[in-house]
């Protein structure tokens, strides 16, 4: 493949000098296309790795009334929120897997399960949720109890204002809120 | 290492004989007299290939229909690193090409270099020529902007006018001169799809073809030594190469390629205009009025076309030297003065277009929605040169603080307090007076209390016309009747889309005496200085609908 190694022609003057012109050439042909290849590349590496700079979408949104939620009784609430998505914005469907507790805090799990994301479900009788897919177990806290899931039960940030249930973006535990 | 980097490289050419066919086609043997001159092809192919590049590029964050495709392509610019480089790539990329294509053939065209036996890599060439052509006029539409729009209107027209084809021509585009939809999605496809192949394979054709028959030898050079084509020949096509690579980039990085606004069909303020290397054909439908328009509009590119696929066949003398070429630099000459001629005329008949229309929609535009009042702001803000002192966000020393910083702003009252008599509510302050009215103060008020660090640079793009309008706007007490942005009051209709409803010329008429328009009309006549009767149309034109 590379040319600087091939055979001198026939017939060419094979003095030193002729092949110190030479390497200066071959030098110098791929010096130039090693810089085009760089400018091209580099650019074309971020334009496809970095995050676009979208304005952040992270609005909180009504998911219901606290005052029809349950005590320590997981429930499934859905709500509808705007994404971003590339050149568009969205309104989308999501849900929430909700608990209230006696004190009045909520916690609001995100739908899917954190090993593959297929979405789970409260086992009433055992009190858990389970993942149809791996069998992955978890707590009405969140742990995991049993199965593949490498995390707990990612949350939205949640809060209450009157007796509205707000949330806001979804985070992985573990992930600090700013 | 080496050793085991010589041994995959022998197995790999032994398995696919690559080195071999590398060196045969490095070492191929050129005319002595081969030089600078014949770079032009390598410089195309290497053009060409960046189209390519930047094309996927785009295409890979692009959505190819009408609407999505603009706000795709605002997406790439605004928001992805690099997007804007990118698009700057493929638009330059794509004017330097058709300068380079044409430089190629001028060459070949001088030197006599299509004879025997090269006639037919010659007319490969008139056909990749057309290509290059058909890629400029698809690709104008593809952004879905004003200018893409009514320049493919323009051209669609062109095409429906030929005699006989023009019903199947504006067919085959899409629609009877009406461009959609279907029109879009044609020209897309034509665009990424059916070109680039035919294009990768003609090139293929011509590049063999050259190989075939060798470079074009001068008179003279038979007596002389042949050379080989590396490395002597590769580094200059390398060079040339990477001379038009800098100009490209350069371009692409300082001149920026604005997005106007999304295509309005019922825009009837646009001026359409072409490409500038498409601007000659465009002219030369000046030159023939009436029936004759389809003189210039199909029969000379026609004409030009065949007089391109004929050369070869009409001029069949041996290779001559270049100083006996002088019918072929007479010609060459002749469409030179020809097409800078019309180019020009071009030029400088284009009336100049609306300064909204000017409006680079690849900015952000938060400053179209600021109130009348806000806007005025602005031109204080500039009148007042606040901006020696005090910076917005941009950082930078300066002697008075960041405005766009919240804690600065306080309350309007404090503000008006503080530009009438600095010192007396900021003892010690060497900030100046600010000898405005109170009106002015106002606004310049209200306008800083829109500022806040995340669109001060948006709100600074806010160009001098919108600023100036809305100042006149103020001047004028205009929100005593209409509405702006939702601010103001309802007497009169609303100011917003009035671009839709009415013409510049009405409107402007309308100022002066509006019963003559309206006989119910309350509203007073204004007679205003002509310049700020068009500041003030411009602003109204430019509001968001």
């Amino acid at each position: 493949m590379d040319p600087t190694h091939a055979k001198p022609r026939p017939g060419a003057a094979a003095t030193s000098n002729n092949n110190t012109r030479r390497g200066f050439l071959v030098g110098a042909i791929y010096s130039l296309w090693g810089l085009i290849g760089t400018a091209l590349s580099a650019p074309a590496i971020a334009y496809l790795l970095k995050a676009p700079r979208s304005p952040q979408t992270g609005n909180w949104v009504e998911a219901g009334d606290i005052a029809k939620l349950p005590q320590d009784q997981p429930i499934e609430l859905v709500f509808r929120r705007e994404r971003k998505d590339g050149w568009k914005v969205i309104s989308e469907k999501k849900t929430a897997w909700v608990i209230r507790s006696a004190d009045n805090r909520i916690v609001a799990f995100g739908p899917q399960c954190t090993h593959l994301g297929c979405a789970y479900h409260f086992e009433e009788d055992a009190g858990k949720f389970l993942c149809p897919c791996h069998n992955s177990l978890f707590s009405t806290e969140g742990r995991v109890l049993t199965g593949p899931a490498p995390r707990p039960l990612d949350r939205y940030e949640a809060k209450i204002e009157g007796s509205k249930l707000l949330l806001g973006r979804l985070r992985q535990s573990g992930e600090r809120s700013v | 290492m080496k050793r085991r980097l010589d041994a995959v490289l022998g197995w790999l050419e032994h398995r696919t004989g690559i080195r071999t066919v590398t060196q045969r086609f490095l070492y191929e043997e050129i005319p002595a007299s081969s030089g600078w001159r014949q770079v032009f092809g390598s410089v195309a192919l290497f053009l060409f290939l960046v189209q390519f590049f930047t094309g996927v590029m785009l295409a890979i964050n692009y959505a190819p229909t009408p609407g999505d495709a603009y706000n795709s392509l605002r997406y790439i610019l605004m928001e992805l690193t690099a997007g804007r480089l990118m698009r700057g790539l493929h638009h330059w990329g794509a004017s330097m090409l058709v300068v380079v294509v044409v430089l190629h053939m001028v060459q070949v065209f001088v030197y006599g270099a299509y004879k025997k036996p090269r006639e037919v890599t010659w007319l490969i060439g008139v056909a990749l020529l057309l290509l290059t052509f058909t890629y400029a006029l698809t690709g104008y539409l593809l952004p879905w902007d004003n200018r893409a729009y009514w320049g493919t209107v323009v051209a669609t027209q062109i095409a429906g006018q030929a005699p006989l084809l023009g019903p199947y021509m504006s067919r085959l585009l899409g629609g009877s001169g009406a461009v959609g939809v279907v029109t879009f999605a044609r020209f897309y496809g034509l665009h990424v799809l059916l070109l680039p192949p035919t294009t990768l394979l003609l090139i293929g054709v011509h590049v063999f073809l050259v190989r075939k028959h060798g470079v074009a030898p001068i008179p003279g050079d038979e007596r002389l030594p042949k050379k080989p084509f590396f490395p002597g020949q590769v580094l200059r096509d390398t060079a040339a190469i990477f001379v038009a690579f800098a100009a490209l980039f350069t371009l692409a990085v300082a001149v920026r390629v604005p997005l106007e606004q999304l295509a309005d069909p019922s825009d009837t303020t646009y001026i359409p205009r072409p490409e500038w290397y498409f601007l000659f054909l465009f002219q030369s439908l000046k030159l023939f009025p009436g029936s004759l328009e389809v003189v210039a509009s199909v029969g000379l590119p026609t004409l030009t076309v065949l007089t391109l696929v004929l050369v070869p066949f009409i001029d069949r003398q041996k290779m001559v030297h270049l100083t006996r070429r002088t019918v072929a630099f007479g010609m060459v000459t002749l469409a030179l003065i020809g097409w800078t001629g019309l180019t020009a005329a071009a030029i400088l008949s284009t009336p100049a277009g609306s300064a909204w229309a000017a409006v680079d929609y690849s900015l952000p535009t938060d400053w179209m929605s600021l109130s009348p009042e806000e806007m005025a702001g602005v031109a204080y803000f500039r009148q007042e040169n606040c901006a020696s002192c005090h910076s917005l966000g941009e950082g930078g020393a300066k002697a008075g603080p960041d405005l766009t910083q919240v804690s600065v702003h306080r309350n309007a009252a404090w503000m008006i307090d503080h530009f009438r008599q600095p010192s007396a509510v900021r003892p010690g302050t060497s900030m100046p007076p600010v000898q405005l009215s109170d009106e002015q103060l106002n606004s310049l008020a209200a306008f800083l209390l829109k500022l806040t660090p995340r669109n001060s640079l948006a709100l600074r793009q806010a160009p001098e016309f919108a600023a100036r309008g809305a100042m006149i706007y103020q001047e004028q007490r205009c929100g005593a009747c209409h509405a702006v942005n939702g601010v103001g009051a309802r007497f009169g209709p609303p100011l917003n889309g009035l671009a839709k409803r009415r013409s510049r010329s009405w409107v402007e008429q309308h100022f002066a005496d509006p019963r003559k328009f309206e006989p119910q009309s309350t509203m007073p006549p204004y007679r205003l200085p002509s310049s700020d009767m068009r500041t003030l149309s411009a602003y109204l034109f430019g509001l968001p609908d």
